[in-house]
């Protein structure tokens, strides 16, 4: 059936098997870039192109947590640069590096939505907003 | 004036984790009506007839896009629900999934059936993420009930999650990110009603354009014609952040003044600036929030960012293209070198650096990015650059001169 063709089209798309292999790895190895290219009959070029279009798909290995601050302006209003240096402090990273026991990653990202309750951060998929210096600290406390 | 709760009129109100609290307000009485009594052609003409304009930014007739997919021959054909709320400053689309998914699953619904679909996606920003094992049992419940797909009218809604990206907002990069590629817009024509998703016929609409339509198929084109302006009918729903006491989530009649959601309902005082419509919207100083809401005058995707008379106008500016200059696809150059271009010169401005010139050439820049960029990002990303040098041109030669 046509319509089940199609499913099957979008089901089996290289961006979805870039988020499985994800999910997997945490990351996007080098020799996935070169499976998945092999596998879809595809040059290594088009994959590596489509894997480095978005964010949700990182070459390197992260942390175990990635946490996510947001910098957009309706969090900048809000100060958000103590909310970064307090996690900074916190984990004795910047932004994308990693924490020595590979327990946390740091990135600074555009607005996550959660302007209503600025400034705010992910960790992984959970929101936190309304934070505040001592609130990061009590929030990773909780992850380690 | 007074909030007017058409889209929101549920949320808050049922539980959005039990369908039979929809029901009993009055839930899916749209859908079995459509599905019942109405043809296609019916409730394309009865949608075209109230005026209802795209909510996610762009303002297109939804009746007619509708029209056009339904009038479109193909065997398969497709609705996508942009849930890809990626503008800054935007939140109500997260607000209206959370309090409220099952309007939108029966809008869903019911644009399927209009335009002859047998499968809808819901297109979830990844930082939506937490909402989607909540919103796929949702779809779940009311299958369960026998909304979706009756009296001979297959129908499915999938939900797909994104993989970031700002840009995936965008009708037709959101499309390519469906099927899996770099999500950068396409060229058009042709547009997604004649060939969008994978080729086929596809309505995209926005979750607030989706969300007015079991209403409008309720109570009737006219009634929604009542309520807002000659050119912008109905209500909007905006976000409201910034320096504001209040930051939240409001529904107003289309026509109501930005002061009214500003100062009466945000609770902001001591206004310097409001941008309309996120990191691309326009700049309305404070001696012109008077303006009222709607497409004729200002409008945008809703998110309404307040900023006080102790703000940098200029940093804000950088801020923004910077946002813009990360958030560019690269697809092609007007956006893409122009974006870059005007972060570091509005950064240089900030740092004390600038020079005269330069307010020449970030008009210059503006101009040829909305004439020659491929999409609306880079068509829209100058607007609030613009607006800032026509109203605060002041703060930027305070810049350049100390």
């Amino acid at each position: 059936m046509a319509s089940s063709t199609n499913d099957a089209r979008l089901d089996s798309s290289l961006l979805l098997l870039l988020e499985r292999t994800r999910e997997v790895y945490g990351y996007i190895p080098e020799h996935a870039l070169i499976g998945l290219a092999d596998a879809l009959g595809l040059p290594v070029v088009d994959v590596y192109s489509a894997a480095t279009f978005y964010r949700g798909l990182p070459l390197r290995p992260h942390g175990k947590h990635v946490i996510r601050v947001c910098k957009s302006v309706p969090c900048y209003l809000k100060h958000n640069g103590s909310i970064i240096h307090a996690v900074e402090r916190e984990l004795g990273i910047g932004p994308g590096q990693t924490s020595q026991d590979g327990l946390f990653s740091l990135e600074l990202v555009n607005c996550i939505g959660a302007c209503d309750r600025a400034p705010a951060m992910m960790i992984d998929d959970e929101v936190f907003g309304d934070l505040t210096a001592e609130r990061v600290t009590e929030i990773l406390a909780g992850y380690r | 004036m007074p909030q007017k709760l058409l889209v929101l009129r549920n949320c808050g109100v049922i539980d959005p984790q039990d369908v039979k609290s929809y029901l009993a307000r009055g839930g899916f009485k749209a859908l079995r009506r459509v599905q019942s009594g109405m043809t296609p052609a019916q409730v394309v003409g009865e949608v075209r007839r109230s005026g209802l304009r795209g909510r996610g930014g762009g303002g297109f007739p939804t009746g007619l896009k509708w029209e056009q997919t339904a009038q479109s021959p193909s065997q398969m054909k497709y609705v996508i629900c942009n849930a890809s709320e990626g503008e800054v400053g935007a939140f109500k689309d997260r607000y209206i999934l959370e309090k409220d998914p099952f309007t939108l699953i029966e809008g869903i619904a019911i644009a399927g059936y209009a335009v002859g679909a047998n499968k809808a996606y819901l297109y979830l920003r990844s930082e939506y993420a937490h909402l989607a094992p909540f919103l796929i049992g949702a779809i779940a419940e009311a299958e369960k009930e026998g909304f979706l797909g009756i009296g001979g009218h297959r129908f499915g809604i999938e939900l797909r999650l994104g993989s970031g990206g700002y840009v995936c907002g965008e009708e037709t990069a959101l499309m390519e990110s469906l099927e899996g590629r770099r999500g950068e817009p396409r060229a058009r024509p042709p547009f997604p009603p004649s060939q969008g998703l994978l080729g086929f016929p596809t309505v995209i609409n926005n979750v607030e354009t989706l969300m007015n339509i079991p209403w409008v198929v309720a109570n009737g084109a006219n009634r929604f014609c009542g309520m807002g302006t000659e050119e912008s009918k109905g209500t909007k729903v905006f976000s409201v952040c910034g320096d504001v006491e209040r930051p939240g989530v409001y529904e107003l009649e289309m026509g109501s003044s930005l002061r009214e959601l500003v100062e009466g309902l945000a609770s902001a005082g001591d206004v310097k600036m409001v941008q309309v419509g996120g990191a691309s919207g326009r700049i309305v100083p404070a001696d012109k929030m008077d303006v009222a809401l709607s497409y004729e005058s200002v409008l945008g995707a809703g998110p309404v960012i307040v900023f006080d008379k102790s703000r940098d106008v200029v940093d804000i500016m950088r801020q923004t293209m910077e946002f813009f200059a990360e958030e560019s696809c690269g697809k092609c150059a007007p956006c893409r070198e122009g974006t870059q271009s005007m972060a570091e010169t509005l950064a240089r401005i900030v740092d004390g650096k600038g020079r005269r010139k330069d307010l020449k050439a970030l008009e210059d820049l503006s101009a040829a990015m909305m004439l020659t960029s491929s999409c609306g990002l880079g068509q829209a990303a100058p607007y609030p650059v613009m607006d800032s040098l026509r109203y605060f041109r002041h703060e930027y030669e305070a810049h350049i001169s100390s």
